[in-house]
């Protein structure tokens, strides 16, 4: 484990006193998955010479939650019907579900580096032709939550208990897909289909609110008879309770608005929109982004190092 | 549940245009495919799937008129096992074309779409309702087939064929009733036309409400000593090459007809099959390069030059441009 003196602390701490719940466990999990996560999202945009941090960096503790805790999914039960689905309707985060597949061993940590290199499988928007456990191709807005949408109505269709998580963008909701399969989902009572929003704040260009306002945002769903939590996207506990809390929502699908700082852990990044991407890191600022995200010298040398991609 | 069988503008009452074939087969279908699952944009009635919203009301899905929703959703009813069909008029395919192309064609899934109301055929509803752009616009994207039936019977047939086939498929229907042309024993293949009139002079090539206005083209010609060949193309994607270089070789020389474009459809098909292999002159009887207008599906074909006289020129003109050592 690369890893921080957080956790190291706290397991010590554990030793002495109570042991550890394992929802202590957990999420102090998540939270490792997630700071690694974010890390490799950077290395492999560094290598790329081009991709979006931004708005991967904003969803690292959403994607981490979800597969390392909430999704009935596990890298030797990709083909099992019963499973979960997680479709990235905001595609342009790839970086970050590579990364978090990467750490819960969907695939190699070197191999997902590739990112957006000719002929690796780990292309700039998700394709699933590519990757066995990406569900479907996602990168053009709107289109991933439809998607998402006709999973949960067809697992329905089959009796399956199976759930169906998509996440998308604050910038996607302007789509006018988006409010048809908000409608759609309603009308057809996908209690197993949970729409998670990244709400960042900002889009390519500028923040929603000069591009194309979206509030009053939680008001917008329940108009459309969602259930709706707002949460701190980078809060995991909190995030795993309401993932929960969502799946025991019966009659309606749910829509959890997290709330998310745009380009989280690299304070050059953080609220900036020109970080939304697609942006070619310089080797200095790949550096100090790994820096502030909490990488030793030696990780940020193995990070770095291009010379296998 | 069949509220609006009753309404006469929606549903056709004459069993023989290809929509209402296609409702038909599709009911019968779904008895041997258990995960067909229609899909519909609150057109049924217009669409042909009322038939099966009747036989099959619980795998009949009601996604409102929100056609780009309901295109991108059968991606995800395809990943989790069902075989979906969607069910539009085609004009409003096109406006959920980018759905089709990632979230079936891209993402691979064995999705079906089956466009009513194509081209000048859907008559008085007018120029913006007139599709006459889907076959060129769904033949440009990678993996799709591409097939526009002529009569009510190959409707029929094709329905099943396009069911048993593993991949994507845009296939046309049609609104009006329509001229009926081949027997119950015809035969029908993805990929395969096939000439049902031979000839040795020319060769008209020719899909959908076209193939039996080019049958009628080869009596005019027929009658003024010309020995057309007509061929029934009803796969536009992938073409059926093999023939085409056939007949240019028995033939020497090639009209087009289709309720289309000239640009993208079948002519331009026929064209890059032949320009690559055996070329040989074409003439091209199609829409050129306008938008519809209200009329009568006869009137629009006579005013935009797709009937059997204009085919029937075509083709004359065709001979006359054929090199000297193809004429005989």
């Amino acid at each position: 484990m690369r890893n921080s003196n957080m956790t190291a602390q706290s397991a010590q701490l554990d030793r002495h006193a109570a042991p550890a719940s394992p929802v202590q466990e957990l999420v102090a999990e998540v939270a490792q998955a997630a700071r690694y996560a974010r890390q490799h999202a950077i290395s492999a945009i560094f290598h790329a010479g081009s991709g979006h941090p931004g708005g991967a960096l904003s969803c690292a503790e959403i994607v981490a939650s979800l597969f390392g805790a909430e999704l009935n999914l596990w890298p030797d039960t990709i083909g099992d019907p019963d499973r979960d689905r997680f479709v990235l309707s905001k595609g342009h985060a790839a970086p970050m579900l590579y990364a978090v597949a990467a750490h819960y061993g969907y695939c190699k940590p070197r191999e997902a580096l590739r990112l957006r290199k000719l002929n690796s499988p780990f292309q700039g928007h998700p394709h699933v032709g590519d990757l066995s456990w990406v569900e479907t191709s996602t990168g053009s807005l709107g289109q991933g939550f439809s998607v998402a949408l006709g999973m949960a109505m067809g697992l329905k269709l089959q009796n399956s208990f199976s759930r169906v998580y998509t996440l998308l963008g604050d910038g996607e909701l302007q789509e006018g897909s988006v409010w048809e399969a908000a409608m759609c989902a309603a009308h057809h009572r996908l209690d197993n289909l949970c729409v998670i929003i990244d709400y960042n704040k900002l889009q390519s260009d500028d923040q929603n609110a000069n591009i194309m306002g979206l509030e009053p945002l939680a008001a917008k769903w329940r108009a459309f008879d969602w259930a709706v939590a707002e949460i701190d996207g980078h809060d995991v506990p909190t995030i795993l309770t309401t993932l929960r809390r969502a799946a025991a929502t019966h009659g309606r699908p749910s829509c959890i608005i997290a709330h998310t700082t745009k380009g989280k852990g690299v304070p050059f990044m953080e609220n900036v929109p020109a970080w939304h991407g697609s942006v070619k890191l310089t080797e200095a600022q790949a550096d100090e982004a790994l820096r502030a995200l909490g990488a030793s010298r030696q990780e940020i040398k193995d990070w770095l190092d291009g010379s296998d991609l | 549940m069949e509220a609006t069988s009753e309404a006469p503008a929606l549903i056709a009452t004459n069993g023989d245009s290809l929509r209402e074939a296609f409702g038909k087969a599709l009911s019968q279908l779904a008895y041997e495919f258990p995960q067909l699952v229609v899909l519909d944009a609150d057109i049924a009635g217009g669409t042909g799937a009322h038939h099966f919203r009747k036989s099959h009301p619980d795998r009949f899905l009601q996604f409102g008129i929100a056609e780009q929703n309901m295109m991108a959703a059968a991606g995800g009813l395809a990943a989790v096992g069902l075989m979906p069909v969607v069910t539009t008029f085609a004009v409003f395919c096109l406006r959920a074309i980018e759905q089709a192309r990632l979230s079936l064609a891209y993402a691979r899934r064995n999705a079906k779409i089956v466009a009513s109301h194509p081209g000048l055929d859907v008559g008085p509803d007018g120029g913006s309702a007139q599709c006459l752009e889907d076959l060129a616009a769904f033949r440009a994207i990678p993996g799709m087939t591409v097939i526009s039936p002529a009569d009510a019977v190959e409707a029929r047939l094709a329905t099943r064929a396009i069911l048993e086939f593993e991949g994507p498929v845009y296939m046309r229907t049609g609104r009006s009733p329509a001229q009926r042309v081949f027997g119950e024993d015809h035969k029908f293949e993805i990929g395969k036309g096939q000439i049902i009139r031979n000839g040795n002079d020319v060769t008209i090539v020719a899909c959908g409400v076209e193939v039996a206005r080019g049958l009628e083209a080869a009596e005019l010609l027929k009658s003024d000593g010309i020995s057309a060949r007509v061929v029934n193309m009803p796969t536009i994607k992938p073409i059926d090459t093999e023939l085409l270089v056939r007949c240019a070789r028995e033939t020497g020389a090639f009209v087009t007809a289709e309720d289309h474009n000239i640009y993208g459809g079948l002519g331009s098909a026929v064209a890059e099959a032949l320009a690559s292999t055996r070329p040989r002159p074409i003439e091209f009887i199609g829409v050129k390069d306008m938008f519809g207008m209200s009329g009568e599906p006869e009137e629009l074909a006579e005013a935009y030059q797709l009937t059997a006289p204009h085919i029937a020129r075509a083709a004359k003109k065709v001979i006359g441009r054929k090199p000297k050592k193809d004429k005989k």
